[in-house]
């Protein structure tokens, strides 16, 4: 799915990461941890093509990223649902046409209506459907975040500390959303520093937990 | 090229839900549908000036060109004499259809505007003109002056060369400062939709990150922007030429006024080409709005 070569990242003439090479194979489940300022994030950007990497080579699908045109990029990402930390919204719109904003920039408006209610019911958000973002609880807007990134079916969810503005039992919940997913064939990375979170999944579903620290990124310690 | 016309026909068509996805920015509406409004009404105002210098241009130069005047300067005694002579030269003058010598009261006119119209031009040492009217191939202005030299002493020909090659000229120029009027009017259209545009762009940073982030090509996005400011540009230039047609329509007519510089207004089918004001000014907030969301948009990556 997404492959990651001895890629390193610079930015204005640091180096925030070298040598990182990262497999996420389809079906598979990894967590993505390691200090503040490490580069977590960046490294999520890199994985969807939001940023491109200063060294090595980042495979989207088998495409050298580097070499793909911005039409290939938008449609790989067709294919990668992400759920930041912020959750950024149309704060004009209903939360529906928030979800459904993957298939509308997709030309494929006509399946939200077959799917939003299900997936408005997955993540427990049929009575908010027509309030605006800004209306939404921290939790809420987690769960529509997730909602949207899975309307197209993706192949890869990448998610970006995905609880970390939500409680205990609304983490424990977006965590089983997501395993779910992952049980439904769809790759799954998640960036964070809940060790909680980790050894809650790790009970559940096979995971690989990676450490980006020193910037070098290795497999962690079961100390986990 | 299938591609590029195929993103043109994308860009051109609507897309009610690309354009939801934009909310609507007060300001730069506003902007934008005021710069597009003055710009077209000094459009109109430029296009009439320039069409009107045209017009006199070209009458002038039909008016003018084939005429010419004799003035015969003599003694009161000689001077039917000298007019006589003069008109059996220009009589037998290869290039001349007609000459006639003008009445006292056709001189009176032409020296009313100054003197006043109770001028007793026959007490004053007026020279006796002559019109003279060219045929189509024109008269040898060089010879007839040799001739009239020999026969007519008091003959001074004036074939209007001399003043109304620099009147011609002039009003040409000030048609070329019509044109380069539009064409400058046009630029700051361009300009100023390009700012607003840009300002729309920056303003809605954040739309463009969460399209970006679902997957919507740079294309999808533009075109809710472009498609905006066109249909904006659009209604304003509508507003703009419209009141400055009404505006022109109230200028005095050229009958009235009877001045030099008169009729500067449309005539005939002249007053259907300020109805393209609208769909060029659309044209380019068109163009101007697509290189600046997709530039912005490549910048923003």
């Amino acid at each position: 799915m997404i492959d990651l070569d001895n890629v390193a990242y610079s930015y204005g003439g640091a180096e925030l990461f070298s040598q990182v090479k990262l497999n996420l194979a389809a079906g598979s489940f990894h967590f993505l941890t390691g200090p503040s300022g490490a580069g977590k994030t960046t490294l999520l950007k890199l994985c969807y093509g939001e940023l491109q990497a200063t060294g090595g080579q980042v495979r989207l699908f088998g495409e050298d990223a580097a070499t793909m045109d911005r039409d290939a990029v938008a449609m790989a990402r067709r294919r990668i649902g992400v759920v930041h930390q912020d959750c950024q919204f149309l704060d004009h719109l209903p939360l529906t046409e928030n979800i459904a904003l993957p298939l509308t920039v997709s030309g494929r408006e006509a399946e939200a209506e077959a799917n939003l209610d299900d997936l408005m019911g997955w993540v427990g958000l049929r009575a908010q459907a027509r309030q605006l973002p800004p209306q939404l609880s921290g939790g809420e807007r987690q769960r529509a975040a997730l909602a949207r990134a899975v309307i197209m079916s993706p192949d890869v969810i990448i998610a970006d500390e995905p609880t970390g503005n939500v409680d205990w039992e609304m983490s424990q919940r977006l965590l089983k959303l997501l395993i779910e997913l992952n049980k439904m064939g769809k790759t799954v990375l998640i960036a964070t520093h809940d060790m909680n979170l980790i050894r809650a999944a790790k009970s559940q579903v096979t995971t690989r937990v990676l450490r980006l620290k020193d910037r070098r990124l290795m497999q962690a310690g079961v100390e986990l | 090229m299938k591609i590029y016309f195929a993103r043109f026909i994308e860009l051109v068509g609507g897309d009610p839900q690309a354009d939801r996805a934009v909310p609507p920015t007060g300001f730069t509406a506003r902007l934008t549908l005021f710069t597009a409004g003055a710009m077209a009404f000094l459009a109109v105002f430029a296009l009439a000036l320039s069409l009107a210098t045209g017009r006199l241009a070209d009458r002038w130069a039909s008016e003018l060109a084939r005429t010419s005047t004799l003035r015969i300067s003599a003694p009161d005694d000689q001077v039917d004499a000298q007019v006589r002579a003069a008109l059996q030269v220009l009589e037998t003058t290869p290039g001349v259809a007609a000459a006639r010598a003008l009445t006292p009261d056709e001189q009176r006119a032409l020296l009313a505007p100054w003197f006043g119209p109770d001028l007793p031009v026959e007490d004053l040492p007026i020279p006796q003109l002559v019109e003279i009217i060219e045929d189509a191939d024109g008269y040898d202005p060089t010879g007839l002056r040799a001739r009239l030299q020999a026969e007519v002493p008091g003959a001074v020909l004036d074939d209007h060369t001399r003043w109304r090659e620099p009147m011609i000229a002039a009003a040409g120029r000030l048609r070329s400062l019509g044109w380069i009027a539009l064409i400058l009017i046009a630029a700051s259209t361009a300009a100023m939709i390009t700012l607003a545009a840009q300002a729309a762009l920056a303003a809605n940073a954040q739309v463009i990150r969460v399209m970006r982030l679902v997957g919507a090509r740079d294309i999808y996005i533009a075109r809710a922007f472009v498609r905006r400011f066109t249909l904006r540009a659009l209604a304003g230039a509508a507003i703009g030429t419209t009141t400055g047609l009404f505006a022109v329509w109230l200028l005095p007519s050229a009958d009235v006024a009877g001045g030099f510089l008169t009729g500067l207004g449309y005539q005939g089918l002249h007053w259907f080409l300020p109805l393209f004001i609208p769909p060029l000014a659309a044209l380019v907030a068109f163009f101007a709005t697509r290189a600046a969301a997709l530039r912005t948009l490549r910048e923003q990556s």
